[in-house]
């Protein structure tokens, strides 16, 4: 029962912020100096035209009552036209969800493959060198903005070196997507065994997924350090050397199961950096993904996506932040008492 | 009463380390200081640069020069050229006075406008609060970066806005912060005490408990320096708010990324070094200046 308490409590905040999310997202799109009825009826028409067109789309109404139809829009998954492609943004949307998520997936998983033993071994062998590269790597890490690091990477890799592809994409020159599945590419190429494509997918993905996943390993990292240090201090844990365990699975079995718990809370503020870098990282690699599509529509000024792309990002952090709330009740019971 | 204590409590004794062991903690410290003291060198050399431009930078910022186009770095051009001859390092210096501008001035927005709000959250509470924590939820549910690219597409493209932008996001953090340490150091008995004594509530607030919330905040607003330029750069490297010819850090990078694949890496490398160069320099002295102002954390790192 303590449990459908939590549940509900946290739920209870949830539609609040929903609601503050989406007044703000209305009020950003209603203040836009670029009227939409002036860029959807383009330079060349009179300003009788214009007001013909505000009163079809309901511009002259109060705000509240546009506020009511925007969030009718939302909930029935209507987002508005995009200027540039001519379509409804939430179908150019669906199209180009899945490369942002493939890219969001690989870097996440860069970043605690490569985070998570990082932050041990300096926990572990505190003060000394691996620690220490653990600081920098910390230090160096949160001061480099994504879109350098990410083009220096292109600069060693692609022209200096030649290894990596050029940023051009999911796939590259001339090879066919795998059958779409899960409209991830790597999956996808993988289930259907399609390996010319997997090859090239990977290919593609190396640079910006590890641009991405470095620039969010560093906080990971540093939380599990300080986790493991107090745990590595606890009384079960030296009950398990004493008790003669060896160490790699005191370290990577006891010790680290409960390191993960702190680390579940802070994945929240994880997922929120990598979507901010995801939108910078995808218009460097010219990667196709939401991200992209909202920079590239910032430039044309095409409102209707930048505003959507916003709304989308928003709605999925405080939704992965509600999930992240209730797993966490549902692991530590004493969390659901607070 | 450990207040009313006559004298003050005896010092712990410290057990003598071994030699070896207390000459590396010295060294640990001094090299950490010594960080720290040359990223203040840095940034203050950055703002005399950037205050001092026009003697300071070799060129003119937009001098173009057609037979030094595309010029790798040099003694001529330390830095290099870009396409139209224009001085790189020259180009640095002058962006230095946007970047910093725009930083100093988000930072101090922000924490003008978050420390009332939070001052007045901790002060009335009830509904108030509620109110003011509920929009400060709706603000935290964007990622900051995503919520300052929408506020500026919104307001506009211009240097203003994007100032206008970093602050919005970043007064939940100073609100936050003031409301914590507000709610904690009302509790404490020196509040109660000038409660007692008669002073009237904004009294109270402002001569008493504020001032013993400041650490945190210039913690907080030294850290979101290095936050400030790296967003206003990304948001420039996108297109938004700088307008050519003005050099900015960010759109230099943006404009440098275009000759990667013809090799020459100096357009794109040193404007996003001095990006880092200036966020490490803040980040380093906002560690330090919390493990100086707030002993719950020494030795914690």
């Amino acid at each position: 029962m303590a449990f459908l308490g939590y549940f509900l409590r946290r739920l209870s905040l949830v539609i609040p912020t929903l609601l503050g999310v989406t007044i703000i997202t209305f009020t950003l799109t209603y203040v836009l100096p670029g009227n939409p009825a002036v860029v959807k009826a383009g330079p060349l028409v009179s300003p009788e035209v214009v007001k013909e067109l505000e009163k079809a789309m309901g511009l002259d109404q109060p705000a509240w009552v546009q506020y009511g139809r925007y969030i009718s829009g939302v909930l029935h998954g209507d987002l508005g036209q995009s200027a540039s492609t001519g379509r409804p943004v939430l179908e150019d949307f669906k199209q180009r969800l899945p490369a942002t998520l493939e890219l969001t997936l690989a870097s996440l998983l860069i970043a605690l493959v490569l985070g998570i033993p990082l932050g041990v071994q300096s926990a572990v062998h505190r003060d000394t060198a691996i620690d220490h590269l653990g600081r920098i790597v910390g230090v160096a890490g949160v001061a480099m903005p994504t879109f350098w690091t990410g083009l220096l990477s292109l600069y060693v890799f692609f022209y200096l070196l030649g290894v990596a592809p050029p940023p051009l994409g999911r796939l590259g020159a001339g090879i066919a997507p795998p059958q779409a599945i899960t409209g991830l590419y790597v999956p996808d190429s993988l289930l259907t065994g399609n390996w010319t494509a997997l090859g090239s997918a990977l290919h593609q993905l190396m640079l910006p997924a590890l641009t991405l996943g470095l620039s969010v390993m560093a906080p990971i990292a540093r939380m599990v350090r300080s986790t493991m240090l107090e745990i590595l201090e606890s009384d079960y844990i030296k009950a398990a050397w004493a008790a003669g365990i060896p160490p790699r699975r005191v370290i990577y079995g006891d010790a680290l199961a409960n390191a993960m718990i702190p680390l579940i809370t802070i994945l929240g503020i994880v997922f929120g950096f990598l979507m901010a870098g995801n939108a910078v990282v995808e218009s460097v690699f010219a990667w196709p993904g939401i991200g992209n599509y909202a920079i590239t529509s910032l430039m044309t000024k095409d409102s209707g996506p930048i505003q959507s792309f916003v709304l989308f990002v928003a709605l999925l952090y405080v939704m992965v932040n509600f999930v992240i709330d209730i797993l966490y009740g549902l692991i530590d019971p004493r969390i659901r008492l607070e | 009463m450990a207040g009313l204590s006559p004298s003050p409590p005896p010092l712990p004794v410290v057990p003598l380390a071994p030699a070896s062991a207390a000459l590396r903690l010295v060294w640990l410290r001094l090299r950490r200081n010594w960080l720290s003291a040359a990223a203040l060198a840095l940034i203050v050399l950055m703002m005399l640069a950037a205050a001092l431009a026009g003697w300071v930078a070799p060129y003119e910022p937009d001098a173009t020069d057609a037979d030094a186009a595309l010029q790798a770095p040099s003694l001529h051009h330390w830095l290099g050229t870009d396409i139209y001859g224009r001085d790189l390092l020259s180009r640095i210096i002058y962006a230095a006075r946007v970047d910093l501008a725009v930083a100093f001035g988000a930072t101090a927005l922000a924490l003008a406008i978050g420390s009332s709000i939070g001052v007045a959250a901790g002060l009335y509470r009830g509904i108030v609060d509620l109110v003011i924590m509920r929009c400060v939820d709706s603000i935290m549910a964007f990622p900051a970066f995503i919520l300052a690219m929408a506020i500026t597409a919104a307001l506009g493209n211009s240097v203003g806005n994007v100032l206008i932008a970093i602050a919005l996001t970043q007064i939940p953090n100073y609100l936050r912060l003031i409301r914590g340490e507000i709610f904690r150091i009302r509790e404490m008995e020196y509040a109660d005490a000038a409660r007692v004594v008669g002073n009237p509530a904004w009294r109270i607030m402002f001569i008493h408990l504020l001032p013993n919330a400041l650490p945190p905040i210039i913690v907080q607003g030294t850290l979101a320096m290095g936050y400030a330029l790296l967003t206003m750069a990304a948001l420039s490297f996108i297109g938004l708010g700088i307008q050519p010819p003005q050099s900015e850090w960010g759109s230099m990078t943006a404009e440098g990324a275009q000759f990667i694949v013809t090799g020459e890496w100096w357009l794109f490398l040193f404007p996003g070094l001095a990006i880092v160069l200036m966020v490490l320099s803040f980040n380093l002295i906002g560690d330090n200046l919390r493990d100086f102002l707030d002993p719950r954390m020494r030795g914690v790192r």
